[in-house]
């Protein structure tokens, strides 16, 4: 089976991420990228596809920036081989741009299932798998915790608001999947012999262009942003060293907002 | 530009519109200009009643068994991207369901059209200017609507209270379902409940949610002892989720539920941002974390440095005790 997976690479969330006031944009000094942590869960998950079927998987991913440390790791995971989409141009395009480029260097070559987290971790516009499987002319299976392939059937365990779903599809066709997909905890950690293997991995590196795109960026986003301003704090309340009568403190708290 | 007519993607659970849903109208009807509904379920004509007394002067519905059979956001998005044309929405509201996100991304993808997620307000200012928090709710971002009409715009739960509006019965109007080849291949085979007894979380009046700070899954009943003993609910960080301790359905934050409880007991969670953005509209916080440094003081009303094992165990005797 080929399978694809969409990573992104996000700035390394353990920093706090800011918009610059000015210019509305990321600000990127001195900020790592890496691979999005929920897409390191899309990679486990399309490699267990590709392992239990006998096929390989193809990363895919879009970057502004030349730089491909999402990539490298996605290949040190496992994968076989990239497709990179990087262009200055990129800069600010919106979720249906990201879509409508990622559906064009998928479409390219022939595939059965195509990978992605429910949101990235620094847009989460948690759109783009939906508007993906829109432009590619298949049906998008969503939310995924569990993943199975048989006989060119997609069976998906989808999360839900109350509980879960189980829904299918036929090849071809978008998975979304959630932290913890297939009762992983973590998603593989790249070997030593992943990560020398990966250095010699195929990467094809091309431009929107190539795919016959040419507006992206912010000019051709539908929004613009107007401003950004710094959210309202809650200030500390009243800090407490349990010294044995937390739990009192505690009831007389809730008995003053009367809900006891 | 002005808004002349806005949309509520209505969804529909146990016969009634959804909280989300209702709350999208007390927003809609803040835009000035007309405020309808589309609604799309095997259930929808149940539910034209409430739309009606939440504002929404017209209905648009279709009781076709394939938005229940189908995944529902391929078939809706068909049926959307064929009324758009007829009747020309400025806006079309969505709240941030699962099911909505489905929607409202192919939608947008097949309008050409724009879409903006995780919105928190929205008013009408030069055109559609959604407001959303980036960053765990540190920053507030604005952001204007420039192209063709409609604007999309999801948004998160819990953004207004959902008040009735007095308004009267709906016009309703049947509307054909339009679903492609495409669009009926994703089948739902069956629907499962996570079971939970008391308030639903979204709206108790108090949560008391546990992280990994408890230790062990077991330790989740001292929780659930407490929230039945003053009527709450209880929730979790997602590192607990994920490690498979409790269901999803309980998980608090960015990628889990908006509460906003009179008062939320956060027991040994660290208050990372992506757990407080989905909390921090509490009216009070409670947070008890036996390391002083923990991120959760910045924002508790009333913080317990110790031990959670130890402090709600007695904080349960207290509560017996006082009947
Ligand atoms: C894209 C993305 C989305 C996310 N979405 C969410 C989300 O929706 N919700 C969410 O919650 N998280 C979310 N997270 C994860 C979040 O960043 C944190 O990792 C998570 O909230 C941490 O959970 P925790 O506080 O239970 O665990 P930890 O951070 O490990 O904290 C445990 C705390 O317990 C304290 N403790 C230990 N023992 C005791 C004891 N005996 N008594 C009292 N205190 C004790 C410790 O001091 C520590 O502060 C998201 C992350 C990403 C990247
Ligand atoms: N620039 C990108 N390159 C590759 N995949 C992406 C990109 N943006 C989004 N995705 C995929 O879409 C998922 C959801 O992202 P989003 O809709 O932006 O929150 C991500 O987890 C990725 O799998």
């Amino acid at each position: 089976m080929n399978v694809v997976v969409c990573v992104k690479q996000v700035p390394d969330p353990n920093s706090v991420g800011q918009l610059d006031p000015v210019t509305h944009t990321l600000r990127r000094e001195g900020v790592e990228v890496v691979l999005d942590p929920g897409d390191e869960f899309g990679v486990e998950a399309a490699l267990q596809l590709a392992e239990s079927s006998g096929g390989d998987v193809t990363v895919v991913s879009m970057t502004p920036e030349k730089g491909a440390e999402a990539i490298r790791k996605a290949l040190a995971m496992g994968c076989a081989r990239a497709v990179h989409i990087t262009d200055a141009a990129l800069v600010g395009s919106d979720a249906i741009t990201t879509a409508r480029v990622l559906a064009a260097a998928i479409a390219r070559q022939p595939y059965d299932v195509v990978i992605t987290a429910t949101e990235s971790t620094d847009g989460y516009s948690g759109v783009v798998p939906q508007a993906m499987a829109e432009f590619l002319g298949i049906p998008a299976l969503t939310f995924a915790k569990e993943v199975s392939v048989q006989d060119g059937t997609v069976r998906v365990k989808r999360q839900t608001e109350a509980g879960f779903d189980i829904v299918t599809a036929p090849t071809p066709c978008v998975v979304s999947v959630t932290a913890g997909i297939n009762g992983v905890d973590n998603p593989r950690y790249p070997q030593l012999r992943g990560i020398m293997q990966a250095k010699s991995k195929p990467v094809e590196r091309l431009t929107p262009a190539d795919l016959g795109i040419t507006a992206v960026g912010s000019a051709a986003a539908g929004q613009v942003i107007v401003e950004v301003l710094p959210a309202e704090e809650r200030g500390a309340g009243e800090i407490v060293e349990d010294d044995g009568t937390a739990a009192a403190r505690i009831v007389a708290f809730l008995a003053e907002r009367k809900v006891i | 530009m002005a808004v002349a007519k806005t949309w509520i993607y209505a969804e529909v659970s146990e016969g009634r519109p959804t909280t989300t849903t209702l709350e999208l109208r007390t927003q809609a009807r803040s835009l000035g200009g007309a405020v309808e509904a589309v609604v799309l379920h095997p259930d929808a004509q149940a539910v034209t009643g409430v739309l009606g007394d939440h504002g929404a002067t017209t209905v648009y519905l279709s009781t076709d068994a394939g938005f229940a059979e189908l995944l529902v956001g391929g078939p809706a998005a068909d049926t959307l991207a064929a009324l758009v044309p007829v009747h020309r929405p400025d806006l079309i509201l969505f709240g941030s369901s699962y099911d909505s996100r489905d929607v409202a991304g192919r939608l947008a993808a097949r309008l050409g059209g724009q879409v903006i997620a995780n919105g928190l307000d929205v008013r009408v200012d030069d055109g559609v200017v959604v407001e959303s928090t980036v960053f765990g709710g540190t920053q507030v971002v604005r952001t204007r609507f420039t192209g063709a009409a409609p604007a999309l715009a999801l948004i998160r739960a819990k953004s207004f209270p959902a008040e009735p509006g007095g308004g009267g019965a709906p016009l309703v109007v049947t509307v054909d379902a339009v679903i492609s080849d495409i669009n009926r291949k994703a089948r739902v085979l069956e629907s499962a409940a996570d079971v939970a007894s008391g308030p639903k979380l979204e709206d108790a009046p108090v949560v008391i949610s546990g992280g990994r700070g408890l230790g062990d899954p077991k330790n989740f009943a001292m929780l659930d002892e407490l929230a039945g003993l003053i009527g709450g609910a209880v929730g979790a960080s997602r590192a607990v989720v994920d490690a498979g301790w409790v269901p999803y359905a309980m998980q608090v934050g960015q990628t889990g539920k908006t509460v906003k409880p009179a008062v939320y007991i956060a027991c040994g969670i660290s208050g990372a941002m992506q757990h407080t953005v989905g909390m921090k509209g509490a009216k009070s916080i409670v947070a008890i974390n036996k390391d002083a440094d923990a991120p959760i003081f910045k924002l508790a009303d009333l913080g317990v440095v110790g031990d959670a094992l130890k402090v709600v165990p007695q904080l349960i005797e207290a509560l017996k005790a006082r009947g």
